[in-house]
């Protein structure tokens, strides 16, 4: 239960600390079965009822281990870059809950199946690389329902469907130094792990959950802090909010006199705190032992190297390699990655375009507004990424303006014609050839004295006037750019 | 003596087995006779032998695996069968307090 609001730090007190923070990761792999078993691997169906015999833990039930489990669990491995052990074992982790009815959870201890990789973040413009200890695979436990029920006050209400659902456990060092460094370092984590195609990461639908380890000490002392454990951190709001205030709780208690107590700690986001969960000493004895049940898990080398070659680049390549070999902002570059599909459409727009800077600016705008507005996802965009790239090549080079292809793109969408076909169909083309635009802003000059007269009297304003006669003669085919000019130059003349 | 009633105690506690006060002392004996016998074996020099998790250590890789591919679940009825309490198609447990 909640306690009084504990004091929080003041900023003189926080600037003598410094934060030492770790985050473990559980991330729910995407495979279509179990870990252990052939049930579905779902998320949302009706109450017990993606269930057998082994993920209800009945007696006599065996595990058999899931072959694409595994293969996510290496994908993930080298997305973090980490090393996979050639053989890794699989450790009962023993305790008592209600959601866990084989009475232990299926882990790995003492040898996982991989180790010693890092995570590159970049805070305030400096790049730091984040230790990842090691990625272990283990079994997801059932949900429990404290609420809702007309007999909620007495009972608890199990739901076993997430039980034997395949999890990898991502530990990392205690490398991070703030709460914007472990956002940072989930952010790449998720980013990475969605490339690698293991996981949606959802964190709504708890594929993706974070607990972090937090400790404060003396700046420039040696020794770690005690630590303190703060899980249900569902969200990456949260997991800045519930750090900043565990810094900030753990160094008020310290500048008063008190001492950290190692524990776990609960975080309310309603509240904006953490406390104490109930803690019972031998709650932390799991009495680990490896598994009889399944033999060790053994990765060959021609395993391994089938998974690196089928590995995606990865997305802090990708961005580099867009600013290098595009030429694009960072920052550009980070929005076309943040997703691994609409990274590959910028790609194929890029170089269906020819100008990959113009074909960025169409797809971070252009083509977002569009499916914005029609409330689409890339993955059914109306217009393909070689369309959209032809398109905005026909813009760089002169063919269409800015304004026509626009209009363009609209069709497109509509009739899901390609660029080509809606501008042969309308006679559209840019009209490049000033002589024909001298011509018709002579006659709307002439055919509008007065106008004339008001801008030669100084009302400058007058200007776009002529400018958008000029582009309605030409049914919106001049450059707007280009008419502004030679109007500019008539009417001074 | 290598293990005592207290560790009895604790082990039991942690295993949810609630032994009376014979049991715990018949068990502190047979567990001491079990570790003593561990220390016999002790003695043997295992520095250069590998420990061994499992006897069918040396299965290929593909031998013991599953592909990834759905089977038959329970229904709803079968998976709660067995349950001492059920409701709303979950299994129910006493009021879980730690939160």
């Amino acid at each position: 239960m909640p306690t009084a609001a504990p004091p929080l730090a003041t900023p003189e007190q926080l600037a003598k600390y410094e934060p030492v923070i770790g985050l473990e990761v559980h991330v729910q792999m995407g495979t279509k079965t179990k870990i252990f078993c052939s049930c579905p691997n779902e998320f949302g169906s009706e109450p017990n009822t993606n269930v057998c015999p082994v993920c209800l833990g009945m007696p006599g039930a065996l595990p058999v281990l899931n072959r694409q489990a595994v293969e996510f669990a290496i994908a993930a491995s080298l997305a973090l870059n980490c090393q996979v052990r050639q053989a890794s074992i699989f450790a009962r982790k023993n305790y008592f809950y209600p959601d866990l009815p084989k009475g232990y959870q299926i882990s790995q201890y003492d040898r996982p199946v991989s180790e010693h990789g890092w995570v590159e973040i970049v805070v305030d413009g400096q790049h730091k690389r984040i230790g990842v200890t090691r990625v272990h695979m283990e079994d997801d436990a059932g949900k429990n329902t404290h609420d809702g029920y007309r007999d909620s006050d007495r009972y608890s209400y199990v739901d076993l469907n997430r039980c034997g659902s395949p999890l990898i456990e991502i530990v990392s060092e205690p490398d991070m130094r703030s709460a914007d460094e472990a956002y940072e370092y989930l952010t790449e984590l998720k980013l990475a792990v969605q490339y690698a195609g293991v996981s949606n990461c959802d964190m709504e639908k708890g594929n993706l959950r974070c607990d972090a380890n937090v400790s404060v000490r003396l700046k420039g002392a040696e020794k770690f802090g005690t630590k303190a454990e703060i899980k249900n951190l569902n969200s990456f709001r949260h997991l800045k909010m519930a750090v900043d205030h565990e810094i900030s709780r753990q160094v008020a208690l310290i500048e008063s006199g008190g001492r950290v107590m190692q524990e776990t700690r609960l975080y309310n986001p309603d509240l904006d705190e953490t406390f104490a969960m109930r803690s019972k000493e031998e709650a932390h004895d799991y009495r680990y032992f490896p598994e009889p049940d399944l033999v060790p898990l053994t990765i060959s080398a021609e395993w391994l190297s089938r998974v690196k070659a089928a590995m995606p680049e990865m997305p802090s390549n990708r961005r580099k390699r867009f600013v290098d070999e595009f030429g694009l902002r960072e920052y550009d570059a980070a929005v076309l990655t943040q997703e691994r599909a609409l990274a590959d459409y910028y790609e194929t727009a890029a170089a269906a375009s020819g100008d990959p800077k113009a074909a960025a600016n169409w797809v971070m705008g252009d083509l977002q507004a569009l499916l914005k507005a029609e409330n689409r996802t890339l993955e059914d965009s109306p217009v393909s990424a070689a369309r959209l790239g032809e398109l905005a090549g026909m813009v760089s080079k002169g063919e269409l303006t800015g304004k026509m292809a626009k209009d363009v793109l609209a069709k497109m969408a509509s009739t899901g014609d390609d660029a080509r076909t809606i501008v042969e169909r309308e006679g559209l083309k840019a009209i490049s050839d000033t002589g024909a635009l001298e011509a018709i802003a002579d006659q709307i000059i002439a055919a509008n004295l007065k106008q004339v007269e008001q801008y030669r009297g100084g009302k400058t304003t007058v200007l776009q006037f002529f400018v958008g006669q000029v582009m309605k003669a030409t049914r919106g085919q001049a450059d707007p750019a280009v008419a502004k000019e030679i109007v500019e130059r008539k009417l001074a003349g | 003596m290598k293990i005592g009633e207290q560790e009895v105690r604790y082990v039991a506690g942690l295993a949810n087995l609630s032994l009376s006060g014979a049991e715990i002392a018949r068990m502190a004996h047979d567990l001491d006779e079990i570790l003593t016998h561990i220390d016999k074996l002790n003695e043997l020099d295992t520095s250069a032998v590998e420990p061994m998790a499992q006897v069918l250590y040396e299965a290929g890789e593909t031998a013991t695996l599953r592909e990834d591919v759905t089977g038959a679940s329970f229904d709803n009825e079968t998976a709660l069968a067995n349950a001492p309490l059920a409701g709303a198609g979950q299994f129910k447990v006493p009021k879980i307090i730690e939160r």
